[in-house]
């Protein structure tokens, strides 16, 4: 049987059920206020959207690499890539662009071209420390840590806080390959 | 005549998460099912040592006389395999096939934890259906 072709991201995401823009942008809205809410501080609330966007990122691996047919990326470069333009747009319909690589070639930034999370949101003087779209760094982290990748993942560039773009740096800190289950000295 | 005999699905950690049976002869019962499961992971981790090609995978297809073992891994760990007749065609097509069901009615359903034996309701009856679907195409050619 020939192996199956990876999907392009626009071809899946043209057939994935969709829904309204709006509804997603209020129901994280109201996610984030609550939880500004409940806990009161903002690292807080930056830990919790991180930890909740873990969760997510663990699930949506699987259901990534089920409908995209993605094959094992090579090096670091290729994942990063295959997540700007296969991720992002299947998940999201936005691409992003990987630059700034450094030397070694295990730290890029993601640019996002668009934002859906932030459609009509200002941040108010009391929430200046509050990264509003941490769940997506959660969620990078989470997926790339069910494939054997254990990264840090941070917002370098937040618009809304007043920055020119949507800038989130992935660093990969170790690649952690599967235990097997039998070892030469035991 | 039942082309699947039995479908396991194993964590990455090698456990059983889901097994059922749809042979009228060699049905298991828990126990032995878990042991087997078990043994087949570490088979499968020992296939990709013993392999003389770098980087492989891990065993796709196990023939026997009075059947065939397909498995399907993902890159997550998780393991599909299914004991077939002897010569069952198409049967990477519904492994595939079943992981998509899995990451629908198995990893979207915020109650189910991971790791854990699948309990959902959704999943049976969707895995019923496309195991009948392809029963039915089988007879069929």
């Amino acid at each position: 049987m020939a192996p199956a072709v990876p999907r392009s991201g626009d071809a899946i995401f043209a057939n994935v059920e969709r829904v309204n823009a709006e509804l997603f942008t209020l129901t994280y809205g109201a996610i984030v206020r609550q939880l500004l809410t409940d806990l009161e501080e903002v690292d807080e609330v930056n830990k919790q959207l991180d930890q909740m966007g873990y969760n997510i990122g663990i699930r949506l691996i699987d259901e990534f690499l089920a409908k995209s047919n993605v094959t094992r990326c090579v090096d670091f470069r290729e994942t990063a890539e295959v997540i700007a333009k296969v991720g992002f747009k299947m998940f999201l319909g936005v691409t992003a662009s990987v630059t700034n690589w450094d030397t070694e070639g295990t730290c890029c930034s993601l640019i996002l071209d668009d934002n859906p999370l932030v459609d009509f949101v200002e941040l108010p003087d009391t929430c200046q420390g509050l990264y509003y779209c941490n769940i997506l760094s959660g969620v990078v982290r989470g997926a790339l840590e069910m494939v054997s990748m254990k990264t840090e993942v941070t917002w370098v560039r937040d618009m809304l806080r007043g920055d020119d773009a949507f800038e989130l740096q992935v660093k990969l800190l170790k690649q952690v390959p599967e235990e097997y289950p039998y070892k030469d000295d035991e | 005549m039942a082309a699947i005999y039995s479908l396991y699905i194993i964590n990455k950690s090698g456990g059983l998460i889901f097994y059922k049976d749809y042979g009228l002869q060699g049905r298991m019962d828990t126990n032995d099912s878990l042991r087997l499961a078990s043994l087949w992971h570490s088979m499968h981790a020992i296939s990709q040592q013993l392999s003389p090609i770098p980087g492989c995978a891990g065993i796709e297809l196990l023939e026997a006389d009075t059947f065939d073992l397909h498995c399907f891994q993902s890159l997550t760990g998780t393991k599909f395999f299914v004991v077939s007749e002897p010569g069952t065609q198409n049967m990477e097509n519904l492994l595939k096939h079943i992981y998509e069901l899995y990451t629908d009615y198995v990893l979207k359903n915020p109650f189910y934890e991971m790791e854990m034996p699948i309990r959902c309701e959704l999943f049976d009856i969707n895995l019923a259906q496309a195991i009948q679907k392809d029963r039915v195409s089988y007879l069929g050619r």
